[in-house]
């Protein structure tokens, strides 16, 4: 018999999430869209989807070490929340991106967007989304120079300069569902996205209220902004990165709210602003901006929405 | 049926003892008796250093209603009175104990006979069972609702007395029923327990204003207005209790309870424990005199094993981790379990990732997240504003929180506070 015995608080079972294995479940769901961009997009993709998982859980691990002088706490790059940053970074960049460019977005990511913040669960906006709208700024031709998918098996070969559906590029709905059309590495395969977000759903580690409000959105918009094209419904949401976004992006838990109607209006508010700079603006693509204007809102969305609780009746 | 928001579905582990009839245990050298076995004021002793007391004495008592008085459990000689209990060194050979059944000749004192046993709440919540079953003036009560739910994991006490004192549990119910004036009842079981549905159906089955309902499998059934809204679609009131909507909840053990009070004249002296989980050699379900101590009870279910390093007063969802295995079983110990450094493993506290798992899993409709970050942060107003006061603290938050973060702790924590500062 034990001399001393534990005194902890109740509950005295926990359940067997934690934070990271819904990380490395986030990295399983990106699996699908991550072999798809090497399908299409060749050497260059499985590079910069190295290079930039890689970096991130690097980059986090000598923060870590430099500020708790030691590595006692540089285990955490293994949480794999820098892992899902890391991925999510490569996948919204454009195929010829070099490595310095992945490398400074991981950076950015990492250091200005996570961790001036306090680090994991502190953070205001989607990293990955902190270090795309920075690096576009800065090399805003580097970020729009988008390339044509080589051929299957040509996974060797160089890139050929071309145009997003978004961009002109001429692409039937079907290669859009596939994936065979240019655009950011994780964007262009509706189907691989799919499989990611079906497979959170089922782990439970996304709402469906997010991506059920962004999609629903935009599809209502473009319904009505193209006088009843169901084509147009179907070319926005296919194009770009508006499922990438609504699926992977927009459902980051830090930064999405934590009640079920502010998960709707949040994911409703970032469909209308994404197709309102589609229609209205003169970038091309406005997921990014959408979700960060949206994330800046987050703390005013669960303010208002506090849900009535259990009880709160008249009694009659 | 209507659902309950939220809930989880932790392991159960019921198997270890659900099939285990109840044993009696033989009586221990001596009990310690607490002042307070119940939700309200303690008790004030009645006895001194020295006295004999017989079994079913009254021992303390208090003015205040919500309260209950304390009962000899065993005959003997009280050896000891402090602030917080009486001592009493068991007489072995008259501790057995024989009674009459009671008269009574209206509800009022049908009450009074069930507040003289000394019985409250037999769940858990100890809530003494004479004033929730007294209807406040100008209210009546259309219904009573019997829990047979036992949602808590490892705990098996209501399933083995629905399974082997039916009888007696129905009429207990009829008392019930009759004290505070109910015209039905409505006993309501988790459907995991087939051989208790099926005994209480067959028991039942001659009175038509008694039904049995199989609920839904699912953490905090068990609870009162979870299982309220599970029954009657209905919801009580923030702040209000379920005799705002004419209903009595009442526990099964609490129900046999009853019935030995006024029929056989048996005060509260025992109670059904659960002894489980895998730091109990031998896991069991065993009658207890009240006042036994934990550590006497541990050894007749073969002790703790070597890698015991938890022990746990009630369910593992709400149960009060065990300090001193010298404390003694009271009204309210519906399991003692131990757990090994596998089960009861700690774990870091990491930062909130907003996850909302919490506020998935919440039954009362609340965001844990919020609450426990106020709470921790001492911003009590704007905890009270998001209704700290409605939880239950079931625990469903805490369990399911990916970074480990004692969310019930907190929350109580900040309760604590108010109440103390309400208090001054």
């Amino acid at each position: 018999m034990s001399d001393k015995f534990l005194t902890g608080p109740s509950p005295h079972i926990l359940g067997g999430k934690s934070i990271s294995s819904i990380m490395w479940d986030v990295v399983i769901a990106l699996i699908p869209v991550s072999l798809v961009s090497v399908l299409y997009f060749g050497l260059h993709a499985f590079i910069l989807l190295i290079t930039s998982l890689v970096s991130a859980m690097v980059i986090e691990g000598v923060f870590m070490a430099i500020r708790h002088k030691g590595f006692k706490h540089a285990g955490v790059i293994f949480d794999g929340s820098a892992a899902v940053t890391g991925l999510l970074i490569a996948l919204i960049m454009p195929p010829t991106a070099p490595m310095w460019l992945v490398v400074i977005a991981n950076a950015v990511a990492i250091l200005l967007a996570k961790q001036a913040y306090g680090g994991i669960g502190n953070n205001i906006f989607n990293p990955a989304l902190v270090a795309r709208a920075f690096v576009f700024m800065a090399w805003p031709v580097i970020m729009t120079a988008w390339s044509n998918p080589l051929g299957l098996g040509n996974w060797f070969a160089d890139l050929t300069t071309g145009a997003t559906p978004l961009g002109g590029a001429e692409a039937s709905l079907l290669e859009m569902f596939l994936g065979n059309t240019g655009g950011c590495l994780g964007e262009t395969s509706a189907l691989a996205i799919s499989i990611g977000g079906l497979y959170l759903l089922l782990k439970g580690h996304i709402d469906w209220r997010i991506p059920v409000g962004f999609i629903g959105a935009a599809a209502l918009f473009a319904f009505f902004s193209s006088q009843f094209s169901l084509y147009d419904v179907a070319f926005n949401l296919l194009a770009g990165g508006l499922l990438f976004g609504a699926v992977f992006m927009a459902t980051d838990m830090v930064t999405s709210p934590t009640t079920k109607i502010g998960r709707l209006i949040f994911g409703i508010g970032c469909g209308l602003i994404t197709m309102f700079v589609r229609k209205f603006a003169s970038a091309p693509e406005g997921v990014t901006y959408a979700i960060l204007f949206m994330n800046a809102l987050v703390p005013l969305i669960d303010r208002y929405t506090v849900p009535k609780t259990f009880g709160e009746v008249k009694v009659s | 049926m209507k659902k309950f928001p939220g809930g989880i579905h932790p392991k159960y582990n019921k198997e270890l003892t659900a099939g285990k009839p109840i044993v009696d245990m033989p009586l221990p050298k001596t009990v310690r008796l607490l002042l307070t076995q119940h939700l309200g004021p303690p008790c004030s002793p009645v006895v001194a250093p020295g006295d004999k007391v017989a079994v079913g004495q009254k021992i303390a008592d208090t003015d205040a209603f919500v309260a209950a008085p304390i009962i000899a459990s065993v005959a003997g000689e009280v050896t000891a009175v402090d602030a917080e209990g009486i001592d009493i060194v068991a007489d072995q050979a008259n501790s057995g104990f024989t009674g009459q059944g009671k008269i009574y000749a209206s509800p009022a004192e049908l009450r009074q006979l069930i507040r003289e046993a000394g019985i409250v709440g037999m769940g858990g919540a100890t809530f003494p069972t004479h004033v929730k079953l007294t209807p406040p003036e100008g209210k009546s009560v259309s219904t009573l609702i019997l829990n047979g739910a036992e949602c808590e994991p490892f705990l098996t006490t209501d399933h083995r007395l629905m399974v082997e004192q039916g009888q007696e549990l129905v009429l207990g119910i009829k008392l019930l029923m009759e004290a505070c004036g109910a015209k039905t009842a409505i006993i309501g079981i988790e459907a995991n327990k087939p051989d208790a549905i099926a005994n209480i159906t067959d028991l039942t089955r001659e009175f038509d204003n008694i039904s049995v309902v199989s609920v839904p499998v699912r953490y905090p059934q068990g609870g009162e207005r979870q299982l309220i809204k599970t029954l009657t679609g209905r919801e009580v009131p923030v702040g209000g209790l379920p005799l705002d909507l004419g209903i009595v909840v009442s526990n099964v053990a609490t129900a046999v309870a009853v019935h030995q009070a006024v029929s056989l004249g048996r005060p509260l002296i025992d109670r059904v424990v659960t002894v489980s989980g895998r730091g109990i050699a031998e896991p069991k379900n065993v009658r207890v005199r009240l006042g036994t101590p934990i550590a006497e009870l541990i050894d007749f279910c073969g002790g703790l094993t070597a890698d015991a390093i938890k022990v746990i007063n009630g369910g593992p969802m709400m149960g009060k981790a065990v300090a001193d295995l010298n404390s003694p079983v009271t009204k309210g110990t519906s399991g003692i379990l131990a757990f090994t450094e596998k089960e009861a493993r700690e774990y870091e506290e990491r930062t909130c990732i907003r996850c909302a798992s919490c506020v998935d899993a919440c039954p009362q409709k609340l965001l844990p997240n919020y609450l426990a970050l106020y709470s921790r942060k001492v911003k009590l107003d704007l905890a009270e504003q998001f209704h700290l006061f409605n939880c239950i603290e079931c625990g469903c938050c805490s369990y399911v929180c990916p970074s480990r973060i004692p969310i019930v702790k907190y929350i109580q924590t900040a309760k604590n506070k108010i109440k103390r500062r309400r208090r001054k």
